[in-house]
């Protein structure tokens, strides 16, 4: 039970970033911020099928989240997140290609320390 | 013989569009600015709805519910829907962000937030900070500041993005 919610954190977590990140760059930077571009940009990410399937599955973690703090403790729960960031970040490597130099190896290991510790 | 060449060859086409290259790093510079400002938006806006969707829900009491009830009930709570409205906010700066922003930059910068939070818990709440959430704290911002330090933006995703 808990393993399921541990993927179910995990898994549609770092599917939801990656289709997201994926969507958006799809998409193109944003550059124009008046109101009538923003509105066409939300006409634009209801119709971008990586965004509508990398939100559902970011609230699926979401969900997946409180249900696991609501069964085991939060020293538990929270380092599974953290833990979650080192994965994402790897993902974001190999499929999207990123430049990912030591600064930022170095620097999210850091914060997924942190988030573990701040969070106990 | 052949490296130096193709370095020259490189060199060759920057050349001639001189003034593109200027603008290209003025484009840089622009872009690194534009990220700083919209991650400070993803983290403000992370910050004030975690705070304000955490006194409503409180005010509110436990929602552990299959029941859609409760969730509306909750809705009416003026907390709640200015935290539900940031928690929007956030989501859609954080994919503004994405744009042109690497998942690997934005996943670590933006969790500064978790070091407003638990500042914020100790200057309006008066929350005890242990010296474990203290190292905490500074692993977080360490860790922000290191990869704040790398351009945000990776041409190779570009060329997986087109293909």
């Amino acid at each position: 039970m808990i393993a399921l919610l541990v993927a179910l954190v995990v898994i549609p977590g770092a599917a939801g970033d990656l289709l997201n990140a994926l969507g958006m760059r799809r998409h193109g930077e944003i550059t124009d911020w008046s109101a009538r571009g923003l509105v066409r940009l939300g006409w634009d990410l209801l119709r971008n099928p990586y965004i509508m399937g990398g939100i559902p599955a970011m609230a699926v973690s979401f969900f997946a989240l409180m249900a696991l703090m609501s069964v085991t403790d939060l020293s538990f729960a929270v380092p599974v997140t953290a833990a979650s960031y080192i994965v994402e970040t790897a993902l974001a490597r190999w499929l999207l290609k990123e430049r990912v130099d030591w600064r930022r190896w170095a620097g999210t290991c850091l914060v997924a320390l942190g988030v573990g510790l701040v969070s106990l | 013989m052949r490296a130096p060449q193709s370095k020259a060859s490189r060199q060759g086409t920057k050349t001639p569009r001189r003034p593109r290259g200027r603008l290209l790093s003025c484009r840089a510079r622009s872009l690194v600015g534009k990220t700083a400002l919209v991650s400070a938006l993803v983290v403000t806006a992370n910050v004030v709805g975690n705070y304000t969707l955490g006194v409503g829900l409180r005010q509110v009491g436990e929602l552990v519910t299959l029941s859609p009830l409760p969730y509306v009930h909750a809705f009416a709570n003026g907390w709640v829907t200015i935290g539900v409205v940031f928690m929007l906010l956030w989501l859609l700066t954080r994919l503004a962000l994405l744009s042109w922003a690497d998942l690997s930059y934005v996943l670590p910068v933006t969790s500064f937030a978790y070091v407003l939070t638990a500042l914020l818990g100790r200057w309006l709440l008066g929350e005890r900070v242990s010296w474990m959430r203290w190292g905490g704290i500074a692993a977080i911002t360490l860790g922000v500041a290191l990869v704040a330090l790398t351009y945000p933006h990776s041409p190779e995703t570009d060329e997986v993005v087109a293909a």
